[in-house]
């Protein structure tokens, strides 16, 4: 514990280096604009762009993972258990120690990274997509059949466009979630938001911490937002229905 | 696999430093829990009898999700500095949201022919509450304190870079106990964690009375 060090003994912060030092530098202010503007293209804006890369990958896979084993679930109502069961367990382990985990397995990687934050996902747009395809009310399901559809034009025509506001909504609360376990993964890997708040940590400074922090928290809302957007466009029709 | 034999003699070898960790780890988890208990739990369960505040409660649980629990103790590192305080405050501010939007929907999702009946038999609003909306209630209510639980454990292995002890303390410091502690300690709080999981929602499947648990599923 080195920064804890540090701040017992009180001693003037690491100013990592910046051309000529405002005052709000040199006394570690709260929040310098200077300085977080002049770090920006080489620590918050790569490191940003790598924290987005890492959450479209886990949240992409997750979803080619997640979803049809809720569609497989759907059908074989049996395995809405065990799939459940497993996806739950995952996310319960606190990334921490997931990371760490896999480490010894994995090495060092963005593979150990993504096999992490992919597990997260796994929970929320499991649940989601299934909640979403189970909410089909049976009647619809009837109309479909005696219009002379088949299983799989219900699946594709009924099914799955009704089951998509529950989808989305899934998938904005495992992109959020996602984003907030990147910054954690910066303990395995050097990318992400959360690098600049690990290399912080040995010479204090309070606009890095502040600054990657804000950051994480402006993209997660930013992305939420997204999504929101994407899912209205995708479904017209849900606009009066009430999404939580 | 190596190091994973490793980690069990290093929890042989060292078991009094692990319990010590995880004991730290436990009060500083169970302190935040209690604190956001305290604040959230009364704030959502009136909320929710009064069927008001579904926004406030709505964009609290959507922020709470938004916000990165190490971006948190990072920004409270600027404001409040290294040590216990930070910790506790980064750790309650992430176990509101769950606390208080799944009590408030808990009480909110009563079937409002219930509570007519209960008026209608004389209840008053207080014998309401605690007869008809908070035993219906409980599964849910339980739910929520469960998530915080969980979320809470989970994030008080980062507290240890902002000084807040606990097993994170050996997570984060290999150049001290070796691989194998580090894998040693993320065991124990995977198995805190699931633990912690599996506590709460027996204590809710104890609490909740059986007719309500009868009629749900999950």
């Amino acid at each position: 514990m080195s920064s804890a060090l540090l701040a017992a003994a009180g001693p003037q912060p690491v100013i990592p280096d910046f051309g000529t030092v405002s005052s709000c530098v040199r006394d570690n202010g709260l929040f310098c604009v200077d300085w977080f503007t002049a770090n920006f293209s080489s620590m918050f804006g790569p490191a940003l762009v790598q924290h987005v890369r890492l959450t479209v990958i886990a949240v992409g896979v997750g979803f080619l993972i997640a979803f049809p084993l809720a569609l497989l679930a759907h059908f074989r109502r049996r395995l809405v258990k065990p799939l459940g069961g497993l996806t739950s367990f995952l996310y319960t382990i606190p990334p921490m120690a997931l990371f760490t985990l896999l480490v010894p397995v994995f090495g060092l990687s963005v593979l150990t990274a993504e096999i992490a934050l992919v597990s997260y996902t796994l929970m929320v747009l499991f649940k989601s997509s299934l909640t979403g395809l189970g909410e089909v009310p049976e009647e619809v399901r009837r109309a479909g059949e005696g219009m002379g559809l088949t299983r799989r034009e219900i699946l594709w025509r009924i099914e799955l466009p009704l089951a998509l506001p529950a989808v989305i909504s899934g998938l904005r609360v495992a992109t959020v979630t996602t984003i907030s376990v990147v910054e954690v993964a910066a303990f395995i890997i050097d990318q992400g938001l959360g690098s600049p708040i690990i290399q912080g940590l040995q010479s204090p400074f309070n606009t890095q911490f502040i600054g990657a922090g804000l950051l994480a928290v402006a993209l997660a809302l930013a992305a939420d937002g997204l999504i929101v957007l994407v899912g209205r466009l995708l479904t017209p029709w849900a606009r009066t229905r009430r999404t939580v | 696999m190596h190091t994973f034999f490793a980690s069990f003699s290093f929890m042989a070898d060292h078991f009094g430093l692990l319990a010590d960790r995880t004991a730290d780890h436990l009060k500083l988890s169970a302190a935040a829990v209690a604190v956001a208990l305290v604040l959230a739990l009364p704030l959502g369960v009136w909320l929710g009898h009064r069927g008001k505040g579904s926004f406030l409660t709505v964009s609290i649980s959507n922020i709470g999700r938004a916000l990165p629990s190490l971006a948190l103790i990072a920004i409270f590192l600027g404001l409040l500095g290294i040590g216990f305080v930070n910790v506790l405050t980064a750790l309650v501010v992430m176990a509101v949201p769950p606390v208080l939007t799944h009590a408030y929907l808990s009480v909110e999702q009563v079937d409002p022919d219930l509570v007519r009946a209960g008026r209608g038999m004389g209840l008053t609003e207080w014998q309401i509450l605690t007869r008809i909306e908070l035993p219906l209630a409980l599964p849910v209510l339980f739910t929520g304190i469960r998530i915080a639980a969980v979320y809470v454990i989970s994030s008080a292995t980062l507290a240890a870079v902002a000084g807040g002890g606990g097993l994170g303390d050996i997570i984060l410091n290999q150049v001290s106990y070796g691989l194998s502690g580090v894998i040693a300690a993320a065991l124990w709080v995977a198995i805190l964690a699931l633990a912690a999981d599996a506590l709460f929602g027996a204590l809710r499947n104890r609490l909740t009375p059986r007719g309500v648990l009868a009629g749900r599923s999950g």
